[in-house]
């Protein structure tokens, strides 16, 4: 579904990602993990368009998008959801999910995706008029997520989702993306966390300073050494 | 007390005006935190196209003021693109300098073109007419301005807060890198704000040609510096603090000319200016929020 080939990507004179290449295949939950500055924020900025590989190409259901403009993308079908969720602090619940489904036009169906999204996450809907900055930490994640399943996304992009959240709500995002994945949205998911991300995982890439250092099957990365050393504690 | 309220109602309509170009600065100032200099004289040109369009082509003062807003709502876009658009990723005193430069633009072409002649309001379009109620006598005019003004600013708040496009504005204006994964166009938002804004300003321009009865090529300069002053009184960027800012710059005008003298309205204006950024920078209705990260 996305192939990303040989990007290199420049903050100003900084060469973030270097020959970056990676594949998500239709259906699956790939993770990017690695450790903080390594280039996973970076990866999903330069898919979503917000950022522009110098080199290199992504190919997006056959089609090259590095060219593409941001607000375009969502369009094609991609939805982010960005680290420390962005979600617009002084509009309600309500307003913040209206502008996931932006460039939609069937009234109709945003409606039953709103109700949807309210059926999958409760509190959101108690608080539907609230304004999105008031909520907890956990609740911004939900409202972040809720808002890119609006524009019914075929490939969602999840930029640290367990970020400064407790660990009990942890597991309970992570079991959401799970079953969004189950629902058909394929997921490409960026984490520090990496013992949960490999977890719920079927493909998982490590990124070192802005090259892929490994792949492979998330399970077979779980028990690598490597990856136990550097990543999951010993 | 009755002199009081007399200054009170001769106060609101010059608010309405000023209420109605601080709103412009404040909606661009929220997008893309420029102070666009040029506002008032964007005013200045609303005032001459409804002039134009009374004494040339005879029409009435509401068809003049819809023609000067919709002239004023394309100048500022096609302003925005050519002028502020290449610079949005550069400094902020690049642009600032830019507006500096496009405000003495229009007003120089305007001299140009048009010189430095003073235009008189044609009376045709706007017969006077005052009443008295209860001690009080209040005009046509202002009763024009005042209620015209009014419908603007509520049909302004419809949009910001129940349309699409006006929740786009609001998103754009709080995490523009959010909007744009949301398939917002900043670009577009930008040139509607422009439009809107551009378009409040030429209303204002007539209701200046009416208040005043003439207008010249210079007369933007002191009407939008006091309603950047009430854009910043009411805290800039924000919207209810543009409407109510510009009441109280008019109120205040109005009983400083009345109870001291008309010779330093002025300098109480913008005596305001330096409080407000002394004591409370962020506005009568602003958060102290820090920068943002």
């Amino acid at each position: 579904m996305l192939q990303i080939k040989e990007i290199d990507v420049y903050y100003g004179a900084i060469h973030a990602l270097k020959k970056l290449s990676l594949e998500v295949e239709q259906g699956s939950i790939v993770t990017l993990i690695g450790a903080n500055g390594a280039g996973k924020t970076t990866t999903l900025k330069s898919i979503s368009g917000l950022l522009r590989p110098k080199t290199g190409s992504i190919i997006f259901k056959d089609n090259d998008i590095s060219k593409v403009a941001p607000e375009k993308i969502v369009g094609l079908g991609i939805s982010q959801v960005p680290e420390g969720r962005r979600v617009f602090s002084t509009m309600t619940v309500m307003e913040n999910l209206e502008m996931g489904a932006y460039l939609r036009k069937d009234k109709k169906g945003t409606e039953e995706d709103m109700e949807n999204v309210f059926t999958r996450f409760p509190r959101l809907k108690e608080r539907r008029k609230q304004l999105a900055g008031t909520l907890s930490g956990g609740e911004q994640q939900m409202l972040a997520i809720g808002r890119a399943l609006m524009a019914r996304p075929q490939l969602m992009l999840m930029d640290e989702p367990s970020m400064g959240l407790a660990p009990l709500l942890v597991k309970e995002i992570f079991s959401i993306i799970k079953d969004i994945n189950e629902r058909g949205t394929t997921i490409l998911l960026v984490e520090q966390n990496a013992n949960m991300a490999l977890s719920i995982a079927d493909k998982a890439y490590v990124i070192e300073t802005g090259e892929i250092v490994l792949q492979g099957n998330a399970q077979e990365l779980m028990n690598s050494p490597e990856v136990k050393k550097a990543y999951l504690g010993g | 007390m009755l002199e009081f309220i007399q200054q009170l109602i001769n106060g609101l309509s010059l608010g309405a005006i000023y209420a109605l170009i601080a709103l412009g600065y404040t909606m661009v100032y929220g997008i893309i935190l420029l102070i666009n200099f040029a506002h008032g004289d964007i005013m200045m040109v609303g005032a001459y196209v409804g002039f134009f369009s009374i004494s040339l082509l005879g029409s009435n003062i509401i068809v003049a003021m819809v023609f000067a807003m919709v002239t004023c709502a394309l100048l500022g876009v096609v302003i925005e693109k050519v002028a502020y658009r290449p610079l949005r990723n550069s400094t902020r005193i690049a642009a600032l300098i830019t507006a500096i430069g496009m405000s003495l633009f229009l007003e120089y072409v305007t001299l140009y073109f048009l010189t430095a002649q003073q235009r008189v309001y044609p009376a045709s379009a706007f017969p006077l007419h005052k009443y008295e109620i209860a001690g009080l006598v209040i005009s046509n005019k202002d009763i024009f301005i005042i209620v015209s003004a009014v419908i603007m600013m509520i049909i302004l708040q419809y949009i910001i807060k129940r349309t699409k496009t006006g929740k786009a504005m609001r998103a754009v204006s709080l995490d523009k890198e959010a909007a744009v994964l949301m398939g917002i166009s900043v670009d577009r938002i930008v040139s509607i704000t422009f439009a809107i804004g551009s378009a409040l300003a030429a209303a204002a321009g007539v209701m200046i040609g009416l208040y005043y009865n003439a207008i010249n090529p210079l007369m933007g300069i002191i009407p939008g510096l006091k309603a950047f002053v009430a854009a910043v009184l009411g805290g800039i960027g924000l919207i209810p603090g543009a409407m109510v800012g510009g009441f109280l710059m008019g109120i205040l005008e109005t009983l400083v000319s009345g109870y001291w003298s008309s010779m330093y309205r002025d300098a109480v204006a913008f005596g305001v200016l330096i409080l407000i950024l002394l004591i409370k920078p962020t506005g009568l209705f602003g958060k102290n929020t820090g920068e943002k990260v």
